[in-house]
């Protein structure tokens, strides 16, 4: 459902100004999305001023050095520091992107952070990301095969190898399902830039003896024909893959195998 | 499915602070232009309607749309037109699985705007 408005429990509302570190001159105004279930309020957008002489380049540096140093209230996931595990996607400077890749010369002016967009939060910039992981799921992201299992391993050609390139590369990090305003007003529904990229890296992979059956699971006028190529997924995307291309070849093979 | 119970948990925010890309635009502007020209569908009819009806309630309907609003309305719905026939030349050639690399989408896109309302114009100055 197309809703604009946000629900009334949802509104966000002016936070705290967290005060300035002392004997610091280079300050970089942060405003971050906070909320947390005790206490019943409404979330609100915190401004905190962190010191740019003693921080790191990127925006998960910043999160660390408000954690350490001016909150330790403040809740994020993160993990590997290097683009590669996932867990620091969020809503930074009006796209959705990795905090640990994301550096900070590239934003202009204040930096504003979200949870990643239209998600339950749990906790701060931490969503609700159950849904999203079922419907990951829901489209068999493994190797599906009928023939009799082979002595050694399933075989693949160099060729047929390649033509997973810029596909296995997903971290399901969730930046691209919770751009896409598709996603946003039918995500209970839709399967999302994400989990189709997936679906398509089965289906295309010369070892799979299913993808019939993977093409029939999509055949549905919500999980994959939700996607009106409005394009936010490429263009968010922090490891730069391309679910809309992935999801066009998807729709490509289903007008291929009836005609 | 597995169904998220989100008990008191609030929504994270999405339209209000994500930010437009020219994908995006030339997206929405492609609904917004199919959808508004029912409005000069519509005026199209009631101006056959009044034709039919008789000379008096004629004559009121075309003073309305000759009126300056009625040329607005016109004119804004000639460009969705065009921008909607461009922007459904750019969804067939998606189609084919091609434009997808992200220079040539925005490219695209500009190329839709541009052709817009150069064919609005090009109209105004044949018709």
């Amino acid at each position: 459902m197309v809703e604009f408005t946000l629900p009334k429990n949802s509104k966000i509302t002016k936070g705290k100004v967290w005060p300035k570190a002392e004997g610091a001159t280079n300050f970089r105004k942060f405003q971050i999305y906070r909320w947390q279930e005790e206490g019943g309020k409404n979330p609100s957008l915190d401004t905190y001023f962190v010191d740019m002489d003693t921080c790191g380049p990127m925006v998960l540096d910043a999160l660390i050095k408000i954690k350490n140093e001016i909150d330790p209230t403040l809740s994020f996931r993160r993990s590997c520091r290097e683009g590669i595990c996932g867990s620091c996607a969020m809503n930074i400077d009006g796209i959705n992107t990795l905090a640990c890749i994301y550096g900070m010369d590239d934003i202009k002016g204040d930096v504003k952070i979200y949870p990643l967009p239209h998600l339950p939060v749990v906790r701060d910039l931490i969503p609700d990301l159950t849904h999203f992981y079922a419907q990951h799921a829901s489209i068999m992201p493994w190797l599906e095969t009928k023939t009799n299992r082979p002595a050694k391993e399933w075989k693949q050609s160099i060729d047929d190898r390649g033509k997973l390139d810029g596909l296995y590369e997903c971290v399901m990090c969730a930046c691209c399902s919770t751009s896409c305003p598709s996603y946003w007003w039918n995500g209970d529904r839709y399967l999302g830039p994400a989990a189709l990229l997936h679906a398509y890296r089965w289906i295309i992979d010369s070892r799979d003896e299913a993808t019939g059956e993977r093409l029939d699971e999509l055949e549905d006028p919500f999980k994959l024909y939700r996607c009106h190529t409005i394009m936010n997924c490429a263009k968010t995307c922090p490891k730069g893959l391309n679910p809309a291309k992935a999801i066009a070849e998807i729709k490509k093979m289903m007008v291929e195998r009836v005609v | 499915m597995a169904d998220v119970n989100r008990g008191k948990r609030p929504l994270s925010p999405h339209l209000t602070i994500y930010r437009p890309q020219l994908t995006s635009m030339t997206s929405i502007f492609t609904r917004i232009t199919g959808n508004a020209m029912l409005l000069a569908a519509l005026m199209i009819v009631w101006w056959l309607l009044a034709a039919a009806t008789g000379p008096g309630y004629y004559d009121l309907a075309r003073t309305v749309i000759t009126s300056w609003f009625g040329s607005l309305i016109m004119i804004l719905s000639l460009w969705a037109l065009w921008y909607h026939f461009c922007a459904g030349l750019r969804h067939l050639y998606w189609d084919t699985g091609r434009g997808f690399e992200i220079k040539q989408a925005e490219r695209l896109g500009i190329m839709v705007i541009a052709g817009s309302f150069i064919l609005t114009v090009l109209t105004l100055i044949l018709i």
